[in-house]
């Protein structure tokens, strides 16, 4: 390799890192708006390293890096995958299936065998809340959470708020909405922390049913009408309807729902203009947001989506950085 | 157990059930609480008791043993010396164990064991549905006849309230008392924490207050329509002790308990994801912990008790949502309920204290023990409720260390436990 393309990105230096000092990134409830920022400016500078012709820095070279993702996962995997790569990552993916976890393995015996195998970073994806962290106290590797259960997702909010601030210059003063199935998202609460930390004023919009009003102890609104709020929205962030809690009674059915809740064209046409349009994927077309939306030139579905692979890339760098006092 | 003699001196002697109260002597003879003016004999022990209290042998009517079938966990032997060592001489293990105490040939297994192993006395609770799987009644007959001093199906609830109405009429045929774990499958669902904001925040599914104060409400009613005694286990939520309240105002046949864990914590506690808070029902918010204590100092509450549950390690090492519930609870509930109760909140004083663990609990199962009253088995409990100690869940007697009290300083503490007359432990 030739020194300019293992060099980090020269046009967009790296920040200064000594200010993080995780090894883990289980969540971010506990990080300062001073951490959400360098994250932020770190993955602006990983991002890049995806426009140049060799998309590779060396910044986890001879590290491994596995990909344990007990609850199934198409995007996210595959974008830490995709980011472990171009920084030069040994990888190793695990899914609940085709590990010991089917045998009995508890999921801390699964991890130390893992780490016997000196494994550097974990990305854990697992459906029980706290998992992310139960390992990353019992594990000398990184741990970095892909989301769990229903707690948090950081690394999808950090896109999230990557891709607002890029297109909007800023995140303070912006009014963003976030609307669906609050109760049981990841998403959702990941975003409020790192939204809120970064001076945006948040909404959590939906059926009374899927939007806790114990929410509103964490510095947000909780509204049920969302036409009323479409005009004033600098961002408007759909989540998806879990089908899989549909048997469940938190609405009467899918139609109500896209009738209440629904990001149709009508709505749509009554946005402001520069109001950006996001989903974290994967998204129901003509559910919670009609098919033309989300393709329409308002919506950056598909930045997040390039984005996340920036983030994921200076999560990792940071994480196994702090842990091994290997900086660029 | 030996029949030594014993004096115990100079204490103050605390029975509730005789309204005593006062410094003075007790003294065993035989094995037996001597009356008062007896000899003392020439060979009896001294135990000096100067600045500590001398009470009956303290019954916690809610531990679960592990016996049979979950000895890995704990054995009546293990679970009857940490009752020891938390001031207990009677102990009411509860029926969810491997098999369930749902026949007579357990529950005289359990008994029989108990005798042999235990050295404290061990009392055995049978189900109430068969399996306790809630959906057929259980040979109360039977199991009555076997020696079970109450029913329950306890760690899970009967949710056919037909079923129940049925049960608790048929089991007061046999003057037993009826103990529910008060929990509606509906509402709580897969719960593992109190709803509220920490779920929310934790992302953790909740466990509503409502779920356990419906059953509260469903038992009130079918205990004053059959007139069979229920007692509701571990009360949690604000709701429950209103609900008690006004029952018991109304004289209906209704108590209820309170585990020193529900006050001594709440769910902001398990903001770590620690499955050493994860109990059922859950730890649950300020304003439900302090519905428990005016419960408690307006004596709507009348009986302490630990749900002792023991876990091994392994069990309980595991993502939050996938563990069992449950902590122990016999040999930090003295400490914890004096310090909360008596010292720091001073809801209840030292009298209220040793009723709600003697004469209450005795009465409750029609047990003669609980008193210091001449001619019963001298089952004493030798309390220094001044004592500071910290707890070393290392130094637990029983086989498993889910608690979440490790390293507490605490202020109060059993320091000598006597059944029938013989010291089973002392500090």
């Amino acid at each position: 390799m030739s020194a300019s393309s293992t060099a980090p990105p020269q046009n967009t230096p790296l920040p200064a890192p000594a200010r993080w000092t995780r090894k883990d990134l289980t969540g971010l409830q506990d990080l300062s708006a001073e951490e959400l920022t360098l994250l932020l400016d770190t993955a602006a500078a990983f991002k890049t390293v995806g426009t140049r012709n060799i998309k590779k820095v060396p910044a986890l070279r001879g590290k491994t890096l596995v990909n344990f993702f007990v609850e199934p996962s198409t995007r996210t995997r595959v974008s830490f995958e995709l980011a472990a790569e171009r920084l030069s990552a040994d990888i190793i993916n695990m899914s609940a299936s085709g590990s010991s976890l089917t045998k009995g393995e508890t999921l801390k015996d699964t991890a130390l065998n893992l780490q016997a195998l000196h494994a550097d970073v974990i990305v854990l994806r697992h459906s029980s809340s706290g998992a992310a962290q139960f390992l990353a106290e019992r594990l000398e590797a990184s741990v970095v959470n892909a989301g769990d259960g229903a707690h948090e997702h950081p690394t999808q909010a950090l896109l999230d708020a990557f891709t607002i601030r890029e297109r909007k210059g800023r995140l303070s003063g912006l009014h963003v909405a976030i609307v669906g199935d609050i109760l049981f998202s990841r998403v959702a609460r990941s975003d409020i922390f790192a939204l809120t930390k970064l001076g945006a004023k948040v909404t959590l919009v939906g059926p009374s049913t899927l939007v806790p009003v114990e929410l509103a102890r964490l510095g947000v609104e909780i509204s049920h009408d969302l036409d009323s709020l479409l005009p004033e929205l600098d961002v408007i962030n759909m989540l998806r309807v879990q089908h899989e809690r549909q048997q469940k009674a938190y609405f009467p059915s899918l139609g109500e729902y896209t009738a209440l809740f629904g990001l149709t064209k009508a709505r749509a046409a009554r946005l402001r203009e520069d109001c950006l349009v996001m989903h974290p994927g994967p998204i129901n077309r003509g559910v919670e947001i009609d098919s033309d939306v989300a393709d329409s030139a308002r919506s950056v579905i598909l930045e997040q989506v390039t984005n996340g692979l920036a983030v994921r890339m200076a999560v990792l760098y940071l994480c196994n950085a702090a842990r091994s006092g290997e900086w660029l | 157990m030996s029949s030594k003699n014993t004096l115990f001196k100079n204490g103050r002697v605390l029975d509730p059930a005789n309204r005593r109260d006062a410094i003075g002597d007790v003294l065993v003879l035989e094995g037996r609480i001597a009356a008062a003016g007896a000899a003392v004999p020439a060979d009896a022990e001294v135990v000096d008791c100067t600045g500590l209290l001398v009470t009956p042998g303290l019954i916690d009517l809610h531990v679960h043993l592990r016996e049979p079938g979950q000895s890995a966990k704990e054995t009546i032997a293990s679970g009857s010396k940490a009752a020891a060592a938390g001031g207990f001489t009677t102990v009411v293990c509860m029926p969810n164990t491997s098999p369930s105490i749902d026949s007579a040939s357990v529950v005289s297994w359990v008994l029989e064991k108990a005798r042999a192993e235990a050295c404290v006395r061990v009392l055995a609770t049978g189900a109430l549905s068969k399996g306790i799987a809630g959906e057929e009644m259980a040979p109360i007959g039977a199991l009555k006849k076997a020696g079970v001093v109450a029913l329950t199906d306890d760690g899970r609830c009967i949710q056919n309230h037909e079923l129940m109405r049925r049960a608790l009429e048929y089991a007061k045929m046999f003057g037993l008392v009826v103990m529910d774990h008060c929990q509606d499958y509906s509402l709580v669902g897969k719960g593992v924490m109190h709803e509220g904001y920490w779920s929310t925040v934790l992302g953790l599914p909740g466990w509503p207050a409502a779920g356990e104060e419906l059953i509260v409400q469903r038992n009130a009613l079918l205990a004053e329509l059959t007139g069979t005694p229920i007692h509701c286990q571990h009360l949690s939520a604000a709701g429950s002790v209103r609900v008690l309240r006004e029952a018991r105002l109304r004289g209906v046949p209704l108590s209820g308990e309170i585990c020193p864990h529900h006050i001594a914590l709440t769910d902001a506690c398990l903001q770590g994801y620690d499955t050493n808070f994860k109990m059922n029902p859950p730890l649950r918010s300020e304003e439900h912990v302090e519905a428990l204590l005016e419960g408690v100092a307006d004596g709507t509450i009348t009986i302490l008790a630990s749900d002792h549950a023991p876990h091994c390690g392994f069990e309980k090492e595991v993502e939050f949502d996938q563990a069992p519930f449950g902590i122990l609870g016999l040999e930090t509930e003295v400490g914890l309920f004096l310090d909360i109760l008596v010292h720091k909140r001073k809801v209840i004083d030292l009298n209220r204290f040793v009723e709600m663990y003697t004469v209450n609990p005795a009465r409750l199962l029609g047990l003669d023990s609980g008193t210091l009253s001449p001619g019963v088995p001298a089952d004493i409990t030798v309390l220094n409720p001044g004592l500071e100690w910290t707890f070393d869940r290392d130094a637990s007697f029983s086989l498993s260390r889910n608690t979440p009290f490790h390293g507490w300083e605490l202020k109060g503490r059993a320091v000598r436990t006597v059944v029938a007359g013989k010291t089973v432990w002392t500090v």
